[in-house]
C-alpha cells in the first residue's frame, strides 16, 4: 500500500512539474489562451496571433520577475 | 511473397519522411539536451507502440481522432517547452552564449537516476509524429493494397533518417547547451503552438508554413528577451543594493 501511495504521488508530482515547473503562471496563461483562441474561433474570427502572443507575453513576465528575484538576492548585503 | 509496389514504397518513404524528419529533431534535440538513453528508450517504446498500433488497428487507425491528441499534446508542449525557453533565456542573458559547451550538464535538475521526463518527451514526439506517419502507410496501403510495401516506405524512412540525425551527434554536443535549451525550447512551443491551434480550428497564415515564421518569431522573441533580462538584472541590483552592488556582478 505504501509503494502504491509513493508511486501515485510521484506520478502526480512528476505531470504537476511538467505541466506547471517553477511559474504556475504560465501554464495557466497557456490554459486561457487556448481558451480565449478556441472562443474566437467559434465566434468566426481571427485567432492565429492569439496563441503566440499570450506564449511570448506569459514568458516574457515569468523571466522578469525571476531574474529581478534573482538579482536582488545577490544584491543583499549579508 | 507479395511483391514490392514500387510507386507505393517510394511515396510512403518521401511522405513519412516529412513526418519522421520532425519526430528524429525531437528526439537528437532531448538526446543531446538531457540523457540519451532516456531518449533512446523513449524513441524505442513509441515505435514499439506504433508497431503494435499498426498491426492491431490497420485500415481502423485512420477513424483515430487525430485533433483531440494533438490538443493535449500541444497543449503540454507549450506548457513545458516554456520552461526550456524561460531557463535558456535566463541562462544566456546571465551567462552568455557560450556557456553550457563541453560536459556540463545542461539541466540542474536532472534526476540522478533514468531521465523519465527525457522519455516522455521523446516517447511523445515519436508517437504523435509517428501516428501521423501510421496514418499515411494505412491510407496508401488501402488505396493500392499493397500494404507491405507502405509500411517498408515508412520503415525506410525511420531507418535512413534517424541515422542521420544520430549521425549528426557529435555535431549537436558541441553546441552550447544554454542556448541550444533556448532554440530547443523554442522548437517545442512553435510545435505546441501550431498543433494546439489546429487542434482548436485556428486557420494558419500559410497553412504547414506556420510552423517556419512561428519558430522565427520565438526565436527573434527569445533574442530580444535575453537583451531585456540582462538589463532588467543590472536594474534591479542597482535599485536593490544601490553603490554597494558587487563589481561584475551583472554582465
Amino acid at each position: 500500500m505504501t509503494t502504491l501511495v509513493r508511486w501515485v504521488r510521484a506520478f502526480f508530482a512528476f505531470w504537476k512539474g511538467y505541466i506547471f515547473g517553477d511559474d504556475w503562471t504560465v501554464a495557466a496563461a497557456i490554459a486561457g489562451g487556448l481558451v480565449a483562441t478556441w472562443l474566437l474561433v467559434e465566434a468566426g474570427l481571427p485567432a492565429w496571433w492569439l496563441l503566440p502572443v499570450v506564449v511570448i507575453g506569459a514568458n516574457a513576465r515569468s523571466i522578469h520577475r525571476s531574474v529581478t528575484a534573482e538579482r536582488r538576492e545577490d544584491s543583499t548585503p549579508r | 511473397m507479395p511483391e514490392l509496389d514500387t510507386g507505393v514504397f517510394i511515396s510512403t518513404f518521401l511522405a513519412s519522411s516529412i513526418e519522421v524528419i520532425e519526430m528524429v529533431a525531437i528526439v537528437v534535440a532531448v538526446g543531446a539536451t538531457r540523457s540519451w538513453r532516456a531518449s533512446l528508450a523513449g524513441a524505442a517504446a513509441g515505435l514499439l507502440i506504433l508497431v503494435v498500433v499498426i498491426v492491431l488497428f490497420g485500415t481502423a487507425l485512420q477513424a483515430v481522432p487525430l485533433e483531440p491528441l494533438r490538443f493535449v499534446i500541444g497543449a503540454l508542449l507549450l506548457t513545458f517547452g516554456s520552461q526550456w525557453y524561460r531557463k535558456g533565456i535566463e541562462r544566456v542573458s546571465r551567462d552568455g552564449w557560450s556557456a553550457g559547451s563541453g560536459e556540463e550538464e545542461i539541466d540542474e535538475t536532472m534526476p540522478d537516476g533514468f531521465d523519465w521526463t527525457g522519455f516522455v518527451l521523446s516517447f511523445k514526439g515519436v508517437t504523435l509524429e509517428g501516428l501521423e506517419v501510421a496514418i499515411i502507410v494505412v491510407a496508401f496501403g488501402a488505396a493500392a493494397g499493397a500494404f507491405g510495401s507502405a509500411a517498408l516506405g515508412a520503415a525506410a524512412s525511420v531507418l535512413v533518417i534517424g541515422a542521420l540525425g544520430l549521425a549528426s551527434y557529435r555535431v549537436v554536443v558541441r553546441i552550447p547547451r544554454r542556448a541550444l535549451q533556448l532554440f530547443v525550447g523554442a522548437m517545442l512551443i512553435t510545435f505546441g503552438t501550431f498543433w494546439a491551434g489546429e487542434s482548436l480550428g485556428v486557420a494558419w497564415p500559410g497553412n504547414e508554413l506556420a510552423l517556419a515564421w512561428l519558430g522565427a518569431l520565438y526565436v527573434a522573441a527569445a533574442l530580444v528577451l535575453v537583451r531585456l533580462a540582462s538589463g532588467w538584472r543590472i536594474d534591479a541590483g542597482t535599485l536593490s543594493a544601490g553603490p554597494t552592488a558587487p563589481e561584475g556582478a551583472a554582465q
